[in-house]
């Protein structure tokens, strides 16, 4: 009885000794980048978000337009792939012929497993030319004149832009947000589609007043969820989004950074203190922002759907 | 208002409403077959262009400079096995042990703390934990860029996964398991090793491996830590080669012949992953739902 309790303590003491590693681990991360953001959140204070002068030689860090570049390419990326994926969720759980179902949706989640430097590699490869040479093109002729709109569609076509960069995210959040979009769906009591059918509505009828209402918030979850996954999102863009203008401009055609595309290419050569700290102030911003937007898309997720194995993608 | 007059509203109302049906379904359609075919066109152009690239020496070579004829990635390959693995070592016994914490102990006050950090971490960009990794460790304890820095920051990835993994597949457990074997006597602790665990096996099988397939192609933490190397080294506490990074340093260069063997590297990478994921998928479905 004695030995019993002490392996059983012993045991229960060495699962609890490698748990707390994890929430230890947040706390280091949190503490350690905190610390060496300080002497730049010290030194540049609220200038650091507002405005857009890098200038490591000497030693001006505004990281405006790196935010710039992060929410241009986010909005895109939500803009762009939330329809579909939502769209294509509706057709998975509402349309589609039974047999069909899960072997599509399980087709198209692949896309969540495929390696973002390979998708980098495409981006760079085949959608950047394809852009260049083609979209861009069209897109500066035909809507290009149009007021208002078409600043966003004007200027020189580099290729390597906002633009494509919103492009690659977009494709690259679609399988999580189809992931999770159908789990919100399918939690849908079927109750609420069969009441609508009794009383003779179409099927789509039933769909946008009974079961997308019911699923609004899951989907909203969903989408936010999306958004927390482009917000910091690396290889991919800096494959392709031209990591060289410093300046806002309407112009979805300017090369721009992203602050994640930031990190991943001055990291290694910031010398000198401040320059270091400027750099892991910016990864300061993308955890904070990480942990907003992952808390609250869980939290509208759950409502619906409890807990959607999609969240693991 | 007459029968007639309503027969044909009511009618016309039909016809809209059909047409209606019809557009929304055929757009519903159209996004489904564009998502899939979407993923088709990436796999085909990885498929087409990577090809040529997979000779013997691609797998046994070390990468030569630009100008030389052959080589391969061997370096990489091998590099991202040893990271791999240090990941794996790592992650998958905190991993289960956070989720036994979760599950099992789950009266215990830091329960609900571990299972918020574990999401909180895996919802991280992966570049904040290449930063992490480089300030704690590549500056810190070891004094510069190693494999080891470059496994510890893929595990800090990896275990978040496997925790909430297992934790769901934990949860599938039946109560009555657990409470048939305490009341035969076992202690809680053998009633986890011996009924528990073996139970959610093969849950906990998948989430290992769908971990290390997620893990193994990122890149930007290896950035910050494992640096890359053009040679074949398995020392932990030197920079190591990786598949992914290299494909983004070949990526990035101006050379056919390197771009050629970016292809190459991506379809390596992608038929790994895609096929440990789809073959434990399809083995373990049944089970996991």
């Amino acid at each position: 009885m004695q030995a019993t309790s002490r392996a059983d303590r012993a045991f229960a003491g060495g699962v609890a000794a490698l748990a707390l590693l994890v929430p230890l681990t947040l706390a280091g991360i949190t503490l350690l980048i905190v610390r060496d953001s300080w002497p730049a959140i010290s030194r540049l204070g609220l200038s650091f978000i507002t405005t857009t002068r890098w200038d490591p030689v000497h030693e001006v860090f505004g990281a405006g337009a790196y935010l710039f570049g992060t929410l241009v390419t986010t909005a895109i990326a939500v803009v762009l792939a939330a329809p579909v994926a939502v769209g294509a969720a509706i057709y998975l759980t509402e349309y589609a012929p039974l047999r069909i179902r899960t072997p599509l949706a399980f087709l198209i989640e692949l896309l969540a497993y495929i390696p973002s430097i390979v998708y980098g590699l495409w981006g760079l490869f085949v959608l950047v030319p394809f852009f260049r040479e083609f979209v861009e093109p069209t897109l500066a002729t035909w809507v290009g004149p149009v007021p208002v709109v078409g600043a966003l569609f004007s200027g020189q076509i580099v290729g390597v832009d906002l633009l494509v960069g919103g492009v690659i995210l977009a494709i690259m959040i679609l399988p999580l947000l189809l992931a999770v979009s159908r789990e919100v769906l399918l939690a849908v009591p079927g109750a609420q589609r069969e009441a609508m059918l009794g009383l003779g509505a179409t099927r789509w009828e039933a769909v946008s007043r009974a079961v997308l209402p019911y699923a609004r918030v899951g989907i909203v979850g969903a989408i936010v969820l999306g958004v927390a996954r482009a917000f910091g999102e690396t290889m991919a863009v800096t494959l392709v989004v031209g990591n060289s203008s410093t300046t806002i401009s309407p112009s979805l055609f300017t090369p721009g950074y992203t602050m994640a595309s930031a990190i991943a290419n001055q990291f290694t050569e910031a010398t000198g203190e401040l320059y270091f700290s400027a750099i892991v102030e910016i990864s300061l911003v993308l955890l904070v922002v990480a942990v907003i937007v992952n808390g609250a898309a869980r939290l509208l997720i759950r409502r619906i759907a409890g807990n959607p194995q999609g969240l693991a993608l | 208002m007459t029968a007639l007059a309503l027969g044909v509203a009511h009618s016309r109302i039909t016809r809209r409403r059909r047409v209606k049906e019809r557009v929304m379904a055929g757009l519903l359609l159209a996004a489904t077959i564009g998502a899939a075919a979407l993923l088709l066109i990436i796999l085909g152009f990885v498929l087409i262009r990577g090809l040529p690239a997979i000779t013997p020496a691609f797998f046994t070579e070390r990468s030569l400079p630009q100008g030389e004829p052959g080589g391969g990635l061997g370096p990489a390959l091998l590099g991202t096995l040893v990271l791999s693995a240090i990941a794996a070592a790592l992650a998958i016994p905190i991993g289960i042990a956070s989720a036994i914490f979760v599950v099992e102990y789950r009266s215990g006050r830091f329960a609900p703390v571990v299972r918020f950090a574990a999401e909180l971490i895996a919802g991280l960009p992966s570049i904040v934990v290449g930063v992490f990794v480089w300030a704690f460790l590549v500056r810190g304890f070891i004094g510069h860029y190693a494999a080891l820095a470059g496994g510890i920051a893929l595990a800090v990835i990896m275990t978040p996964i496997i925790a909430r993994t297992v934790e769901e597949v934990l949860r599938l457990v039946p109560g009555s398991l657990r409470e048939a074997a305490l009341a035969l006597g076992a202690p809680r602790w053998r009633v986890i090793v011996r009924v528990v665990l073996p139970t959610a096996r093969a849950g906990i099988v998948t989430a290992a491996i769908l971990a290390i397939a997620r893990a193994a192609g990122e890149t930007a933490p290896l950035l910050l830590t494992a640096l890359g190397n053009l040679f074949f080294s398995t020392d932990l506490l030197r920079p190591i080669a990786a598949l992914p990074l290299q494909i983004y340093q070949y990526a990035a260069s101006p050379y056919d012949d390197w771009h050629t063997k970016a292809w190459g590297g991506s379809l390596v990478l992608v038929v790994v992953i895609g096929l440990l994921s789809v073959a434990l998928r399809v083995a373990t479905r049944s089970r996991v739902r």
